[in-house]
């Protein structure tokens, strides 16, 4: 039943896509805009019909260089904005995920991931962005990404995202995959008043005393609209509280360390994931997207054979889950990363495990999914 | 006007509230024709009637993409190339604003040379003042995709062997419903035309042909800002309503100027209240115009 919030409240069937759209809407987004790229496009798709009926506009730009910079600039109008887009698309929004980083743009960006490097497997799945989400912008920053597994999560994760985006006043990446995107299953969204929504956070102060990159005691500043009166000036160049120009080690020190510092001291806040039975575990199966789904045969095998297996199942895949992989580490003799790319993840948990359990990656290249037995042989192999 | 009016003094310029004075002096070297433009442009919005709350300026990147940085409004300095789809966001975001992209012509046209052609198609919205100085100058003068045939920078050291764009051709192709050009000496016709295109809906463009005596200037040897001044004076043919087809400048040519396209054709937004509307509560406000007097050629 539709309500005027745009929340479509209901047991429904949708694809992930669908659901990604549906999550956007139900958070407050009013605006997107994309460019056409499988197995993305029907995000697009979805909102070129859904964004009318509830006042917002869609719009679809000539490339994803302008579609990123559209959603930053509707941003700065008052609006809550997304994008859509693959791989080629990915790339090409990576130059302006830097502006909106150190301008602190609040925008959610779906990856719907797919077999690369290049044009790649435009119609096939793929889980190799995951560095480049974490590093594919030009110079030092932190993002937050989060990796949904099923149409449900797709929704439920999307509106999460624009709630941080606005929490941190950063961009968010929904790091979804080809499966997941056009998997079809049961959706429920919930009513409009049991969804958690996360306000901007605009000026206290008036113009006169309004200092745009002065934060708050969380490390974020209260973000100005245009047309409000406060004449911000808003800059990709490093830049002082006062939003000017600053071209000095100094102010690039005091800026790169807050626009890190924001999210990395606000990490424990920010970081989620699924944990189950990793108590006295063997091997710790450690996946996010797809491939935790596509794990859990392996995992009930494994543990037919008496293998004690937990599974970290990770939501919240940037920032990483250090803490809990050291800890993890400690208690179990490895863990399994199935990923569907040649070591992207795995290394994070090699990183965090400090030497203390094995690491084994079950790799795969991309144009489908892991073989169950694959992962299954990577625990026992873990677990000997 | 007696004696004493004429000589009262003023503490401040009066266009000092409309500039940045904190940000006071600018970086732009001495005789560059960003100066007389940004004068023209802050008198246009000044007598626009608009009121200034409701004016964002949008730049890209180079010596022109600085003006937003200078300019006591909500202004945004975007990356290189993608001053216009910022703006398009920012414009369709909140329609109450008026949007003005001041940036440059490697930004506009190269970089951003797809932008300023879809956006130009759309009809969005948005006023475009491109500063043309024929090279890159904030990168030390390097060749363009306006820099004339056969002309120097420090990527065409033998002289430039590629077919430029014209600035007022590309845009009218494209779907532009304004399009003016003048040189920075024109700083009352620049002035009146920015002021006409800024209330104008629909994608406006007003190209000005700026000197950059540093760089372009000196690698072809057309002497001092004032000297490439005084060529304009000597130059400039003003010929509206010129096909847009026929306004490319050469490397020595004469520089015509004028307004050469004025038009009405439905906005983005219009299109958008005709496709939409009838089905849906799209909340569309319109973007604020006062009555605004624009002066005349010859006054």
């Amino acid at each position: 039943m539709e309500t005027e919030s745009g929340v479509l409240t209901g047991e429904h069937f949708l694809s992930g896509n669908e659901a990604c759209a549906e999550g956007a809407l139900a958070a407050g987004c009013r605006f997107f805009a994309g460019y056409p790229i499988t197995p993305s496009t029907e995000v697009a798709e979805h909102l070129a019909e859904r964004l009318p009926q509830v006042g917002g506009i869609f719009i679809q730009m000539e490339d994803e260089l302008a579609s990123m910079n559209a959603i930053l600039g509707a941003a700065w109008a008052g609006r809550k904005t997304m994008s859509a887009t693959s791989g080629p698309g990915f790339s090409l929004m990576m130059e302006n995920l830097g502006l909106g980083i150190i301008t602190e743009t609040p925008c959610v960006i779906v990856n719907v991931q797919r077999g690369g490097p290049s044009t790649g497997l435009p119609t096939l799945v793929g889980q190799a962005d995951m560095m480049q989400a974490k590093w594919g912008s030009h110079g030092p920053y932190e993002i937050i990404a989060l990796c949904p597994s099923s149409a449900q999560e797709c929704f439920d994760f999307t509106v999460k995202a624009f709630n941080l985006s606005e929490q941190y006043r950063t961009p968010v990446l929904v790091m979804s995959d080809e499966v997941v995107g056009h998997m079809t299953e049961k959706v429920v969204i919930p009513p409009a008043d049991k969804i958690e929504i996360t306000k901007r956070r605009t000026p206290r102060v008036p113009p006169e005393k309004y200092l745009p990159y002065d934060p708050d005691p969380d490390g974020v500043p209260q973000m100005a609209l245009a047309g409000q009166g406060y004449k911000m000036h808003i800059t990709g160049l490093t830049h002082d509280k006062k939003g000017y120009p600053v071209i000095t080690e100094e102010a690039q020190v005091a800026l790169i360390g807050r626009l890190i510092d924001k999210i990395r001291k606000n990490r424990d806040k920010i970081i989620q994931y699924e944990e189950e039975q990793c108590e006295g575990a063997d091997v710790i199966v450690c996946s996010y997207g797809i491939s935790a789904r596509i794990s859990q045969l392996a995992i009930q095998n494994a543990r037919a054979e008496g293998i004690k297996v937990g599974v970290l199942k990770l939501i919240v895949v940037w920032p990483f889950p250090e803490k809990k992989i050291d800890e993890l580490a400690g208690k179990t003799k490895g863990f399994v990363v199935p990923e569907i790319n040649c070591g992207q993840i795995s290394l994070e948990v090699e990183r965090c495990a400090h030497g203390k359990a094995k690491v084994i990656l079950v790799p795969h290249a991309g144009g489908g999914t892991h073989n169950p037995d694959k992962i299954l042989e990577a625990i026992r192999r873990a677990a000997a | 006007m007696t004696q004493q009016q004429a000589c009262t003094m003023v503490e401040h310029h009066p266009i000092d509230a409309l500039l940045r004075q904190d940000r006071i002096p600018h970086i732009w070297c001495s005789g560059c024709g960003l100066g007389t433009s940004v004068t023209a442009f802050v008198n246009a919005v000044k007598d626009c009637g608009i009121p200034l709350d409701k004016i964002s300026v949008v730049s890209g990147i180079g010596c022109t993409g600085r003006v937003a940085g200078y300019m006591n409004l909500d202004s945004f300095h975007t990356t290189h190339g993608r001053a216009l789809p910022f703006a398009t966001g920012l414009h369709l975001g909140n329609p109450s604003l008026k949007v003005i992209v001041f940036s440059g012509d490697g930004d506009l046209i190269s970089i951003g040379g797809n932008h300023f052609i879809h956006t130009a198609r759309r009809n969005m919205d948005i006023t475009v003042i491109c500063v043309n100085n024929f090279n890159y100058g904030m990168t030390g003068g390097q060749g363009a995709p306006t820099t004339p045939l056969g002309a120097k920078s420090t990527t065409t050291p033998y002289g430039n062997i590629e077919f430029p764009f014209s600035i007022p051709h590309l845009a009218a192709a494209s779907g532009a419903t304004y399009v003016a050009r003048w040189t920075a000496l024109d700083t009352r016709r620049l002035k009146n035309s920015m002021q006409e295109a800024i209330v104008r809906k629909g994608f406006s463009v007003v190209e000005v042909i700026s000197p950059c005596p540093t760089l372009y200037g000196r690698l072809n040897r057309l002497g001092t800002g004032l000297d490439m001044m005084k060529f304009y004076q000597e130059n400039t043919v003003i010929k509206h309503g010129a096909d847009p087809a026929s306004v490319a400048i050469g490397k020595d040519s004469k520089i015509i100027v004028g307004k050469f396209v004025d038009i009405e054709r439905p906005t983005y937004l219009d299109m958008m209240k005709q496709g939409l509307g009838a089905r849906f509560k799209i909340p569309i406000p319109e973007r604020c115009v006062d009555k605004t007097e624009i002066p005349g050629d010859d006054e």
